[in-house]
């Protein structure tokens, strides 16, 4: 998935923007994300419904994948069914 | 990857909310980025090759960077002080470009290189106008080359940097929490519009959603007007503005600064006297040392609110020492000090700064000067010490920054040489509380010849070039000193003028 590309969730309003990813199969609510939304919404899974908060950066363990939530929705991400948690970013002053 | 993005997010998250206020006139961000779009129209019709602006800081910049973005055209800021001649250059190359400015020196200078013009509120007015209703069009999402920004070009011609979509998008999303900034929050921008501190600045509040609050000329008395009327929280200004603006207090000028949270400076060396100063004026201020380069899109390093006081009061020498310098490289940039041969050197060391990350560019559009690893040489000159603080010693080429602006001492050594009575001439930087540096000349006057004095030389550089490249301080030498390769040794020419 090339840098850039926005993705969204086939059962919420959650959009990300792709940073960075690998072959695996990045998913919203349980279900594939894709680029254009299904003509209906599919159904959101429980196990994936921590939802998403505008603006956050998810990331794998191995930091492979990066997503940027541009609109949030009640799904939650994961790659291949693995959760994928909010990237810890250390607050910087502002410096500009 | 495109920097519209963070428009974009900030109009989806509040429409309504105030992104930016100029003259008088407040922008929300659902405003900003219909006109944006409005601008992508205009950019569109006229097939550009770049958006320029000429012009100081006002709304128009906000528009023409994000319309240009949404174009997927190079936004190139230009430099409204340059000399005509100066400015046709760069008209020339940038050509065609859709101008956004001083219609009358485009049409005076570039008329035939088929410009689209505009003057400021005749954008301002269009762009609005032209906004496309239905949502659904069609936008850039490729990114590809964000900003050119021309350097000040002090020994050739200037060299057009490049920053691109991806470059600026890690800058920001490694630096910036979207959204972070309270509603009442108010970054004053005073820094011109073809700095690269006055793009970032635009990018970093719109993302952590801080209302912009634009001063298109900087002046210590109306920098100091705005930040109380509009209860500004976060500015970011250059030494010399600092300095302007406690002198301007000291005269006796009131303003209720008691909201002005956070001060961030960068873009020269900040004498420290003034930083000193400053600290002990504004004891509830966090102030933060940024430093960075146009190729680096902006930040690489930076001394925090916590380590400027943590200095100010120390009596440890070592941490005294740290207010002079650019604090610590950023979590998302590596930096290292390496030698004339590209070897790096252990702390304490002096040597050329490099850089890497994804936001470093180190490109120009004639070539990129990344080496093969991805580093970029800044050719600015410096040191870490051992907790690795990063002090600067200048630029690696000896250019004088003088208030943020780069001077080259070869332009003023060849107009000194074409004074008759002089046989050899010098120019380096000289400590200048105002200005961070400030020009000093050493000359050596012909045999047979008198010196001319100081004041006829001021004269010559004012009138030959620009008065910011007339020297502070003169000095009357014998002989200039150089190695036995023929090389001058600038450095001791600088210990000749300070003592």
């Amino acid at each position: 998935m090339k840098p850039g590309t926005k993705l969204k969730s086939a059962v919420c309003s959650t959009e990300v923007m792709v940073i960075r990813s690998a072959g695996g199969q990045i998913e919203c609510g349980g279900a594939p994300m894709a680029e254009t939304k299904p003509a209906e919404a599919g159904a959101l899974s429980p196990e994936h419904s921590n939802g998403t908060l505008m603006g956050k950066r998810y990331v794998d363990a191995d930091n492979k994948y990066e997503l940027l939530c541009v609109k949030p929705g009640k799904g939650s991400l994961s790659v291949d069914g693995v959760p994928l948690s909010v990237k810890d970013a250390k607050p910087l002053p502002a410096s500009d | 990857m495109n920097i519209t993005l963070f428009l974009e997010m900030a109009a989806d998250a509040a429409p309504d909310r105030v992104g930016l206020v100029c003259d008088g006139k407040r922008w929300t961000y659902a405003e900003l980025l219909s006109a944006a779009r409005g601008a992508f129209e205009l950019i569109e019709a006229s097939d550009c090759d770049h958006v320029a602006l000429l012009d100081e800081s006002s709304e128009a910049a906000v528009i023409a960077l994000f319309g240009a973005a949404l174009a997927g055209v190079p936004y190139c800021p230009l430099n409204y002080r340059l000399p005509d001649t100066d400015l046709a250059a760069l008209l020339g190359r940038i050509a065609p470009a859709l101008v956004v400015g001083d219609e009358e020196r485009v049409t005076r200078l570039a008329d035939d290189r088929g410009h689209t013009i505009y003057a400021r509120e005749d954008f301002t007015i269009a762009v609005q106008e032209a906004s496309p209703t239905a949502e659904e069009r069609e936008y850039d999402a490729e990114g590809g080359i964000a900003i050119q920004l021309f350097t000040s070009g002090t020994t050739a011609a200037p060299k057009a940097a490049i920053l691109r979509h991806s470059n600026l998008l890690s800058y920001i999303l490694g630096t910036v929490e979207f959204g972070s900034a309270d509603e009442d929050d108010a970054a004053l921008v005073s820094v011109p519009p073809y700095h690269i501190a006055g793009i970032s600045a635009l990018l970093s509040s719109i993302y952590s959603m801080r209302r912009i609050v634009m001063l298109p000329a900087f002046s210590p008395e109306a920098w100091l007007t705005l930040a109380e009327a509009e209860k500004v929280t976060n500015a970011f200004v250059v030494p010399t503005m600092l300095s302007r603006i406690i002198e301007t207090l000291d005269k006796g000028m009131n303003a209720d600064l008691s909201g002005l949270r956070a001060i961030a400076y960068g873009g020269g060396k900040m004498p420290l006297e003034l930083i000193h100063r400053a600290l002990d004026l504004f004891p509830e201020t966090g102030f933060t040392n940024a430093y960075g380069l146009t190729e680096t899109s902006s930040t690489v390093a930076l001394l925090g609110p916590d380590e400027h006081r943590e200095a100010h009061t120390s009596s440890d020498p070592k941490v005294r020492a740290r207010l002079g310098s650019v604090g610590k490289p950023l979590p998302t940039v590596e930096l290292e000090i390496r030698d004339e041969e590209g070897r790096p050197l252990p702390s304490g060391q002096p040597g050329e700064i490099y850089v890497r990350g994804e936001q470093v560019s180190g490109e120009y559009k004639e070539r990129s000067v990344l080496d093969a690893q991805g580093w970029f040489p800044t050719r600015d000159a410096g040191y870490l010490d051992e907790d690795g603080y990063l002090f600067l010693s200048g630029r690696a080429d000896d250019v004088i920054v003088r208030g943020g602006e780069n001077i080259s001492p070869g332009e003023i050594e060849d107009v000194l040489l074409g004074h008759p009575a002089l046989a050899d001439a010098a120019a380096v930087a000289v400590p200048s509380i105002e200005w961070g540096e400030a020009v000093g000349i050493a000359v050596v006057p012909r045999e047979g010849h008198d010196a001319p004095s100081p004041e006829e030389l001021r004269e010559l550089i004012r009138a030959r070039l620009r008065s910011s490249r007339v020297p502070d301080k003169v000095l009357v030498v014998k002989e200039l000193p150089y190695n036995e390769m023929g090389k001058l040794l600038r450095r001791e020419v600088k210990t000749l003028l300070s003592t």
